[in-house]
C-alpha cells in the first residue's frame, strides 16, 4: 500500500500522519499543489489548521488542485481518511455527510478518549479540536445509522464537543470515505499513549472499492 | 529646543541619556533616530537596570552550543542534535488584552527558537494572575488561556506543561512567560550575526503596519496630529498561519543553506533585529523603508522602524542566493523583499529610496546605552500583606481540603485540556501525569525532560533562598522522570528596578540563581527580564520564572506522580525540612511573613541524583516532588493521579522533631514522595511512610490521625473546573 499524506500550508499533524502510514507501508506527502496522485493507492487528509482555517475550517482547502485530484481518487474507490481538520476538508468538498461546528462549549479540548468501532471495540484515542461537533439534520443522521455509516462513536459520557448522537466519524455511502475527528496518527506508539489508532489506518487500508 | 527635550523624556529617554546620545552622534537625533535610540536604550533592549547583575551567572558547560546573546540557547543532546530554548515574558501586553498578549507571547518565543534553525517541538507556560474571586483575573486567566492555545495549537506545536499561581500581588500585573523548546542538527543551526559586506537583508513574513508602535506611540501622536483617533493599538495582533508558514519557510532555507544568518523581529521590530545582527557581526546595514511591504502606504520612516507587527524575520543572504530565497517564500506564500544591505560602515543607516533619514553608529545605538547600578534597600518587614481565608480552628481534614482547592494547587486541567499536548508524537509524558514532560527524541535515540517553576510567595519571603527553590524544584522535577539538567533558561519578573525594594529583591535573586546554577553544574543558556512590573498597591511578588530542559537516556524508563500497585510502599527521600514560612497554608492563615530557611544545595543534588538514577533503573511505580501544600497535598496527588488510596504514617517525620501540621502542610525543597518496592525503596535509604491501597487515605501523625475519601480529595482538586465552568 502507498499512502499519501496531503499537506497545505498551515497543516499540523501531517508529519504525524506520514510517520503511521509508513509503519502500514510506503508513504509520501503530497503538496497542496500537486494534481496528480499517480502512484498512491491511498490518501489520508491530515489535521491542521489549513490555510489558517480562514472562512471555515476547511472551506479553502477544499478547492485546492490536491483536493480535485482526492476526490476523482475516492470517486474511483480509493481509500481515504480524513481526520480532524481533514474530516472537515472532507465535508467541505462533498466526500462526506454533515458538518463540523464549533464545540459546544466554545473550547478547544485535547484528551485521551474511548472510540467505539462498530463491532464494540474500544480505541483509546486522543482528540483535539475546537470544532468538532457533528451535525446532520435528523432525517440525515437516521439514513446514516441504517445506512451503516457511523465508523466510530465516541463513549458513552466521553462526547467531547456535543456531536450528534455521539458520532466521532463517519463514512461515504460506498465506504471508501472515512472522517473522524479523533487522532489516530497519535495512536501508533506505546510510549505515546496507545497503538489502538493503527486499526483505523488499517481500516481504512482496507476499505477501497473495486470499481 | 523645548519639544525635543519633552519628546526624549516622553519616550523614556533621562535627560543625561539624551546628551550622551548627541554626543555620540556629534549631533542631535532627528525623529527616525531619536524612536530607535529610545526603543534600544530602553530597559526591555538594553538590560540597562539588570545586565550588570545577569554577569554573575554561570553561562559554560560542556553541553553549552549556544549561550546567552542568541536568539535562544541550545544544549547538546547527542547524535548531532542540540535543543534550543528560552523562556520569555509578555506581561503588558497580556494585562491590556490577554488573548493577544498571550498569543503574541507564543509567537514571539517560537520566532526565537526557530530563528536558530531549530524546528519547535515543544512550549510551556508560566501564568500568574490576581486572586481567582477577582473578576479581572478570571478575564485575564481566560483571554490567556484561549490565547496560548489559539496560536500553539493552531500553529501545531505541542504545549506540553506549565503552571499557574493566583496571588493578590499580580491582581493588576499578571505574569504571560512562554517558553519553547526546538529541536535541531547542531550542523545546521545559525547564529544571528549579520556578515559579508555586500550581503543583502531579507526581510520575510507578513507586512508591516502600525500595530505595536510601543514605546514610540508618542512620537506617533505627535506626527499623525492630535485628536484621540492618532493613538494607536499598542498590543501586537497575532496570526499563527503566517508563522506557520513562515516557520516552514524558514526551516527550509536554513536547510537548503541559502541563509548566512537569521533574526526574527521582536521588541523594538526591524530597530532591534538589525542593528542586533549588525554589532553581533560587527558590520553595518543600510535599510530602505521604501522597500518594506507595508499595510498602509501612508507610514512614516520611524514608525516602519518601530513596527512591532508579528510573524517577521530578517535573513542575511549572498547576492547569488536571493532569487532561489524569494522563490522558495512564494512556494511558502510567505511575503519577501530585499530591503537593504550589509555593509562595512559599522552604522545603521535608514534609508527612503535615496534620502538618508537616520544614520547611527552601531556601537552608540546597540551598545552605548549607559548600565546602572542598583540602590537596593531591603525591606524592614512584609509589605504585601495578608487575606486570611481558613478558619483558625479547621481540623487537619478541612484543611488539607482547603489547601487541595485553593487555585494555585489545585489541578490545571481546565487550562491544560485547552492546549494540544501531543502534536509531534514526542509526548511521552503529558501535563500533570508526571512532575515534568517527557518528550523522546528518536533522532537522538534518547528523550528530554522539560519543566518549568518559580513561586513568587516564596520568592517575596526571602528572594535569595526562594529563588534558589525556584531552581531545585526544577531539578527535582527532572529528576522525578529520570532527566539530568543540562542547561537552564529564566525570565525575570520584578517590579521597577529603580526602587529600593524591588532593587534588592532583583539583586538578591540573581545571587540566589547563580549560586544554585554554580552548584548543581547547570549552565544558564538564556534569559529575558521583565522590570516595573508593579499596580496601583505595589511591585509584584518578585517572581524568578525558570525553565530547564534535561536528558534521559531511554524515554520507555521515565516514571509518572501516579500510586500504581496496591501494596507499594510509600517512601521520601531528601533533605525535606518541612516549614510553614512561605507557605499555602501561611497564606490561606493569613500568616506570611519574611524569611525562609536555608536551602542545603548539595543535599538535594545528592537526593535528585539517587531518584533520577532510581527511576531509569525501573524501580520506582511513581515520584513526585513535595512542592505547594507539602506532604498531604503531594500524597493526595499521587492518590488522585493513580485513582487508588494510601495510608501513611508521618511519625517518623515528627521525630525528626516536625509537629503534625508541619508534617504534613509544611513546605521546603528537597523532598521526594515514591512508591514501589519496599526493599527498592529501603535501598534508597528512603524513610518509610506509608503504603498503597483502598479508596480513602489515611493520615496518622503519632496520636492524631484523620481519614479523608479519595472523591473527597479529588473533588477539592479538580475544583477550578467547577469554578471556571459554572454550567459545565
Amino acid at each position: 500500500m502507498r499512502w499519501g499524506v496531503l499537506q497545505f500550508p498551515g497543516s499540523c499533524d501531517e508529519r504525524d500522519a506520514l510517520h503511521a502510514c509508513s509503519l502500514l507501508g510506503e508513504a509520501r506527502l503530497v503538496w497542496h499543489e500537486e494534481r496528480d496522485l499517480a502512484g498512491i493507492d491511498a490518501v489520508v487528509v491530515p489535521g491542521g489548521f489549513s490555510y489558517g482555517d480562514y472562512l471555515r475550517a476547511g472551506a479553502i482547502a477544499r478547492f485546492s488542485p490536491a483536493m480535485e485530484a482526492v476526490a476523482e481518487l475516492a470517486a474511483d474507490g480509493g481509500p481515504v481518511l480524513g481526520i480532524c481538520n481533514g474530516f472537515q476538508v472532507l465535508c467541505e468538498a462533498g466526500l462526506l455527510p454533515g458538518a463540523l461546528l464549533l464545540n459546544e462549549d466554545l473550547r478547544f479540548h485535547c484528551r485521551q478518549l474511548d472510540l467505539l468501532a462498530e463491532d464494540g471495540a474500544t480505541l483509546s484515542i486522543p482528540a483535539k479540536h475546537g470544532e468538532g461537533r457533528y451535525y446532520a439534520p435528523d432525517d440525515v443522521l437516521d439514513e446514516l445509522e441504517a445506512n451503516g455509516q457511523v465508523a466510530y462513536r465516541y463513549a458513552p459520557g466521553q462526547n467531547p464537543n456535543g456531536s450528534a448522537r455521539d458520532i466521532a466519524g463517519v463514512r461515504n455511502e460506498a465506504g471508501n470515505v472515512v472522517g473522524l475527528m479523533p487522532h489516530p496518527e497519535h495512536a501508533v506508539d506505546p510510549l505515546t499513549g496507545s497503538t489502538d489508532g493503527l486499526r483505523v489506518f488499517k481500516e481504512i487500508a482496507a476499505a477501497g472499492v473495486p470499481i | 529646543m523645548t519639544v525635543e527635550v519633552a519628546k526624549h523624556r516622553e519616550l523614556g529617554l533621562t535627560d543625561s541619556e539624551f546628551d550622551l546620545i548627541v554626543e555620540k552622534l556629534g549631533r542631535e537625533p532627528n525623529d527616525v533616530e531619536l524612536a530607535m535610540f529610545s526603543l534600544l536604550w530602553s530597559e526591555h533592549c538594553a538590560y540597562k537596570h539588570s545586565r550588570k547583575l545577569l554577569r554573575r551567572l554561570p553561562t559554560e558547560g560542556e553541553r553549552v552550543v549556544m549561550g546567552p546573546g542568541e536568539n535562544a540557547g541550545a544544549v547538546d543532546v547527542g547524535n548531532g542534535h542540540a535543543v534550543a530554548f528560552k523562556v520569555e515574558s509578555h506581561n503588558h501586553p497580556s494585562a491590556v488584552e490577554p488573548f493577544q498578549g498571550a498569543a503574541t507571547g507564543v509567537g514571539g518565543i517560537l520566532r526565537d527558537v526557530f530563528a536558530l534553525g531549530a524546528r519547535p517541538i515543544a512550549i510551556l507556560d508560566s501564568l500568574r494572575f490576581g486572586e481567582l474571586d477577582s473578576v479581572r483575573s478570571r478575564h485575564l486567566l481566560d483571554g490567556a488561556v484561549r490565547g496560548i492555545g489559539h496560536y500553539g495549537n493552531s500553529i501545531g506545536v505541542a504545549t506540553v506543561g506549565g503552571e499557574v499561581y493566583f496571588e493578590g500581588p499580580y491582581e493588576h500585573n499578571c505574569l504571560v512567560n512562554a517558553m519553547c523548546v526546538g529541536l535541531a542538527k547542531t550542523g545546521d543551526m545559525v547564529r544571528a550575526a549579520a556578515a559579508g559586506v555586500g550581503n543583502a537583508v531579507v526581510l520575510m513574513g507578513a507586512s508591516t503596519g502600525r500595530d505595536g508602535i510601543g514605546g514610540a506611540s508618542v512620537l506617533a501622536s505627535a506626527e499623525l496630529g492630535d485628536g484621540d483617533d492618532a493613538k494607536r493599538p499598542t498590543v501586537q495582533i497575532g496570526d499563527p498561519f503566517e508563522e506557520s508558514k513562515l516557520l516552514e519557510c524558514c526551516l527550509e532555507l536554513l536547510e537548503k543553506g541559502l541563509l548566512v544568518s537569521l533574526q526574527d523581529l521582536g521588541a523594538a521590530g526591524l530597530t532591534s533585529s538589525a542593528g542586533e545582527m549588525a554589532s553581533a557581526g560587527g558590520v553595518g546595514i543600510d535599510l530602505d523603508v521604501a522597500k518594506v511591504p507595508l499595510r498602509e502606504a501612508d507610514m512614516e520612516p520611524f514608525e516602519i522602524m518601530v513596527s512591532e507587527s508579528q510573524e517577521r524575520m530578517l535573513g542575511v543572504v549572498e547576492p547569488a542566493k536571493v532569487a532561489e530565497v524569494l522563490a522558495l517564500c512564494e512556494k511558502w506564500q510567505t511575503g519577501a523583499a530585499e530591503i537593504g544591505v550589509v555593509t562595512d560602515s559599522g552604522h545603521v543607516r535608514v534609508l527612503r529610496g535615496a534620502d538618508v533619514v537616520g544614520d547611527m553608529p552601531v556601537a552608540a545605538l546597540v551598545d552605548g546605552c549607559p548600565l546602572y547600578d542598583l540602590e537596593p534597600a531591603e525591606p524592614e518587614g512584609w509589605i504585601y500583606g495578608n487575606r486570611r481565608t481558613l478558619a483558625d480552628d479547621a481540623s487537619a481534614e478541612e484543611t488539607l481540603l482547603a489547601l487541595l482547592s485553593s487555585p494555585s494547587v489545585a489541578s490545571k486541567r481546565w487550562a491544560f485540556e485547552q492546549y494540544d499536548s501531543v502534536v509531534g508524537s514526542r509526548t511521552v509524558r503529558r501535563p500533570e501525569s508526571a512532575d515534568a514532560a517527557v518528550l523522546q527524541i528518536p533522532e537522538a535515540g534518547n528523550a528530554i525532560a522539560v519543566s518549568i517553576d518559580g513561586n513568587g510567595r516564596r520568592v517575596a519571603c526571602d528572594p535569595y533562598a526562594g529563588t534558589v527553590e525556584a531552581v531545585l524544584e526544577c531539578a527535582q522535577n527532572l529528576a522525578c522522570v529520570g532527566g539530568e539538567p543540562l542547561g537552564l533558561t529564566n525570565c525575570l519578573n520584578f517590579g521597577n528596578p529603580e526602587k529600593p525594594i524591588p532593587a534588592w529583591q532583583l539583586d538578591r535573586a540573581v545571587n540566589g540563581l547563580a549560586e544554585s546554577c554554580e552548584a548543581l553544574g547547570v549552565p544558564v543558556v538564556g534569559g529575558n527580564v521583565s522590570l516595573y512590573n508593579e499596580g496601583p498597591e505595589g511591585p509584584i511578588y518578585p517572581t524568578p520564572v525558570v525553565g530547564m530542559v534535561g536528558e534521559l537516556p531511554d524515554p520507555a524508563s521515565t516514571c509518572g506522580n501516579a500510586f500504581a500497585r496496591e501494596g507499594d510502599a510509600i517512601g521520601l527521600i531528601g533533605p525535606f525540612e518541612p516549614n510553614l514560612a512561605g507557605s499555602e497554608l501561611a497564606k490561606l492563615r493569613g500568616e506570611l511573613d519574611v524569611g525562609l530557611p536555608q536551602p542545603d544545595v548539595p543535599a538535594v543534588a545528592a537526593a535528585c541524583a539517587t531518584v533520577r538514577d532510581a527511576v531509569r533503573a525501573g524501580k520506582l511505580s511513581s515520584a513526585h516532588d513535595v512542592s505547594d501544600g507539602g506532604l498531604a497535598c503531594a500524597i493526595a496527588e499521587c492518590a488522585i493521579a493513580g485513582g487508588i488510596g494510601c495510608e501513611v504514617d508521618l511519625q517518623p517525620m515528627r521525630e525528626r522533631g516536625c509537629s503534625p501540621v508541619e508534617a504534613l502542610f509544611g513546605e521546603g525543597p528537597g523532598g521526594f514522595l515514591l512508591s514501589g518496592e519496599r526493599e527498592a525503596l529501603d535501598a534508597l535509604g528512603a524513610m518509610h511512610v506509608g503504603e498503597v491501597g483502598g479508596t480513602t487515605i489515611e493520615f496518622a501523625a503519632g496520636d492524631r490521625s484523620f481519614t479523608v475519601g479519595l472523591d473527597a480529595v479529588e473533588s477539592a482538586w479538580r475544583s477550578l473546573d467547577s469554578n471556571l465552568e459554572p454550567s459545565a
